[in-house]
C-alpha cells in the first residue's frame, strides 16, 4: 500500500475578521506584503517572565522590530489607594513589584513622610537598609536564577532559590510573612527585630559570599554563557538615558548613577560601598554589575549590623499624630486611647499639595508621585517603575538579534510584569 | 574639564519664555514650575540643552484630576494637572515642570521628539485620565483593554465592587453576573 503524500498546509484566512493597518508605521511596510513574518511570543511564554507579550517582526530568525503589549497584570492598585487612607495604602504596594515588596513600601513610605513631613528614627532606617539590601539581594537571586535558565544553565536555578528561602525566612521573622510583609510604615517599621533574626543574618552573612562565588564559577567563565551574553543586546549610555533606563541596567552602560549615592535616603550616605559600573552595555555587563552589586549589599548589611547598637530612637517615630501608640499605653493614658481610635479609624491628613520621591530598587529608579487632599485619602498616586520603561527599551536592544538572543536580553534587564503593569 | 555652573531653572524660564511661566511652586524642597501647554516641547527642550541646566533624564511623567463632588478645581488653573519629572544627572537636583489643562478635551503637545521614554508615560495618561498628546506616534491604550470605555483613573470615574453574595440572593446576584457565551 502506497502511503499518501503529506497534506500541504494550507492556512484558511476567510474567516479572519483583523487587518494590519493598525500596525502601520509601527511595523516596517515589508511586513504588510507579507515578506516579513509576524509571530507572537507570549503572553505565555516562560521566558517573558510573566504575563509580556511580544509581536515581532521576523525576517527569517532575525527580528527587524519588536511590539512590547503590556497590561495583562494590570489591578489598578493606584486607583484602589485613592480610597484608603495612607496606612492601609502600605498594604497594596507590596502587590506591584512581588520580587522586592520592601522597596515599593519604602518608596511609598518615604512619599507619605515628605507630604507630612514625618521624623524617622535612625535605627528604624537602619532595619530600612538592612531589609532593603536583603531584598535587593532575593530579587537579585530570582533574577539571576531565572535568567540563567532561561539560557540553559538549570543547577543556578536552583542554588539561587535555595539562597533566596534564607531571606524569605528572615523576612517570615521581621513581619510574620515571607513576601508580601508590609513591614515598613510611615514613620519607621511595623515592630522591632525578633531576637532570633540577627543570629539569621549573621550565618547567612557567612555563607553568601561563598555562595555567589559559587554562582560565578558556574558561569562567568562558562564558554556558552560567555557566547550567548557578550555582545549582546548592547544599549549605548545615551541612548540609555533617552529611553528612561535606570539602575542596573544603566550601570552596565556605563552610566554611574545610584540614587543611593546621588539623593541618598534613609542614610545611605553613611554607608561605604561601591557602584560597579560596566562598558559596553550588553548581557554579560548587565550580569556582572548585578553580581557585584550582590556583594556590595551584603557590606552595606555588615556596617549596618554595627550601626544597630549605636543608632537611636525606636523602630518608629514617635509622634502620635501619624504614628499609632504602642499597646502598652493604651491602658494607661486616654490620650493613646484617642489617638489609636483616630488614626484606626480615619487615619491622618495630608496637604493638598504633590511630592515625587525616587529611590534605586533592585530593577532602577522607582518613584511615587503623592498628591494628597487636604484630607485622610491621596488625591492621587503614581508610581514610576522600572519595568515600565526597560519594557519599552526592549525593542531598541533587540533589533537586529535573533529570538533566542531576545530571550536573553529580556532576562537581563530584570523585568517584573507586576511592577509594569500595577 | 570644568563644569559650568549650575543656574537657577526657574530664572532662566522665565528669561527664555517671558509668557510661559503662570506660577513657581515651592514645596519640601521641590520646585515646581506651571507653564503655559502650549509651549512645554520647547520648555523642556531648553531645559535638556541649556548649559547650566542640562535636565538630561525624564523620571516620570504624572497626571493628577482635580474633579472632585464639590467642584474644587474651579480656583486652579485647569481640572487636570500632568507633571514632568526630569532629572540632571550633571547638578544632581530634580525639577517638576507641571501644566494644567482644561475639562474640555485636554490637550498638551507630546515630548517624546525630545524624550522617546515619554512614549509610554504619555499613553498610559491617556489611557488612565484621557488627556490626549498631540503629535504622538502611537496615542492608543496601553494598561486597559483597547474597547475599554471611560478612563479608570478620573476622580468621577467610580471604583467599582462586585455584591457580595448570601444564601438569600444567590441566585438573584448570579443572574446579573457576567459570564462567558458558550
Amino acid at each position: 500500500m502506497v502511503a499518501d503524500a503529506p497534506k500541504t498546509f494550507q492556512l484558511d484566512m476567510s474567516q479572519w475578521q483583523g487587518s494590519l493597518d493598525e500596525l502601520r508605521g509601527l511595523v516596517s511596510e515589508r511586513a504588510m506584503t507579507g515578506e516579513t513574518m509576524l509571530l507572537n511570543m507570549g503572553p505565555h511564554h516562560p521566558s517573558t517572565h510573566g504575563v509580556l507579550r511580544l509581536l515581532l517582526e521576523l525576517d527569517g530568525e532575525e527580528i527587524v522590530s519588536c511590539l512590547p503589549d503590556v497590561g495583562y497584570l494590570h489591578t489598578g492598585i493606584e486607583k484602589n489607594i485613592e480610597s484608603k487612607s495612607y496606612e492601609k495604602a502600605v498594604t497594596l504596594t507590596d502587590r506591584m513589584d512581588y520580587l522586592s515588596p520592601m522597596s515599593n513600601n519604602m518608596v511609598f513610605c518615604l512619599a507619605v513622610e515628605k507630604l507630612v513631613d514625618l521624623d524617622v528614627p535612625e535605627r528604624a532606617q537602619v532595619i530600612r537598609v538592612i531589609c532593603l539590601e536583603l531584598s535587593r539581594i532575593a530579587s537579585h537571586l530570582v533574577w539571576l536564577g531565572t535568567h540563567a535558565i532561561d539560557m540553559g544553565a538549570m543547577s543556578v536555578f536552583l542554588y539561587a532559590f535555595r539562597e533566596r528561602e534564607l531571606i524569605l525566612d528572615m523576612f517570615e521573622m521581621l513581619s510574620g510573612q515571607r513576601m508580601m510583609g508590609s513591614y515598613f510604615r510611615p514613620g519607621g517599621v511595623w515592630r522591632d527585630l525578633r531576637p532570633e533574626f540577627l543570629p539569621a543574618l549573621r550565618h547567612f552573612l557567612d555563607i553568601m559570599p561563598g555562595r555567589i562565588a559559587d554562582y560565578e564559577r558556574l558561569l562567568t567563565n562558562n564558554p556558552i554563557w560567555i557566547d550567548r551574553t557578550q555582545g549582546v543586546g548592547i544599549i549605548e549610555p545615551d541612548v540609555a538615558l533617552a529611553w528612561g533606563v535606570s539602575g542596573a541596567s544603566l550601570r552596565a552602560s556605563g552610566v554611574n548613577w545610584d540614587i543611593r549615592k546621588a539623593m541618598p535616603y534613609s542614610g545611605y550616605e553613611a554607608y561605604e560601598f561601591n557602584v560597579p559600573l560596566g562598558e559596553h552595555g550588553d548581557v554579560y555587563d548587565r550580569y556582572m554589575v548585578r553580581i557585584e552589586e550582590m556583594r556590595q549589599s551584603l557590606r552595606i548589611i555588615e556596617q549596618a549590623i554595627k550601626r544597630l547598637d549605636t543608632a537611636k530612637g525606636g523602630f518608629r517615630s514617635d509622634n502620635r499624630k501619624f504614628v499609632p501608640p504602642p499597646r502598652t499605653e493604651l491602658g494607661q493614658s486616654m490620650e493613646a486611647v484617642i489617638h489609636h481610635f483616630k488614626l484606626w479609624t480615619e487615619g491622618f491628613s495630608a496637604p493638598d499639595k504633590e511630592v515625587y520621591v525616587s529611590i534605586e530598587s533592585p530593577r532602577g529608579e522607582i518613584g511615587c508621585y503623592l498628591h494628597g487632599t487636604g484630607g485622610n485619602k491621596p488625591r492621587r498616586v503614581h508610581f514610576k517603575t522600572p519595568s515600565f520603561m526597560h519594557i519599552q527599551a526592549i525593542p531598541v536592544m533587540a533589533e537586529g538579534h535573533m529570538i533566542a538572543d531576545l530571550v536573553a536580553i529580556i532576562g537581563s534587564v530584570d523585568i517584573v510584569l507586576g511592577d509594569c503593569d500595577r | 574639564m570644568s563644569i559650568a555652573p549650575a543656574i537657577d531653572p526657574v530664572e532662566a524660564v522665565k528669561k527664555a519664555f517671558s509668557t510661559a511661566v503662570l506660577d513657581v511652586d515651592y514645596f519640601r524642597d521641590e520646585t515646581t514650575i506651571i507653564i503655559d501647554p502650549a509651549q512645554l516641547p520647547a520648555i523642556i527642550r531648553f531645559l535638556r540643552d541649556t548649559v547650566g541646566l542640562i535636565y538630561n533624564y525624564l523620571s516620570d511623567i504624572s497626571a493628577v484630576d482635580y474633579w472632585d463632588e464639590e467642584g474644587s478645581y474651579e480656583d486652579r488653573l485647569g481640572r487636570f494637572g500632568v507633571s514632568y519629572h526630569i532629572y540632571s544627572m550633571l547638578y544632581n537636583r530634580r525639577l517638576r515642570v507641571k501644566v494644567f489643562l482644561p475639562e474640555e478635551n485636554p490637550t498638551v503637545p507630546t515630548i517624546t521628539s525630545i524624550f522617546p521614554a515619554a512614549n509610554w508615560l504619555e499613553r498610559e495618561i491617556f489611557d488612565m485620565m484621557g488627556i490626549t498628546f498631540s503629535g504622538h506616534p502611537n496615542m492608543k491604550r496601553i494598561l486597559m483593554p483597547s474597547d475599554w470605555d471611560g478612563h479608570p483613573h478620573r476622580r468621577d470615574y467610580p471604583l467599582g465592587y462586585e455584591t457580595i453574595q448570601f444564601s438569600f440572593n444567590i441566585e438573584e446576584i448570579m443572574k446579573h453576573k457576567p459570564f462567558a457565551k458558550e
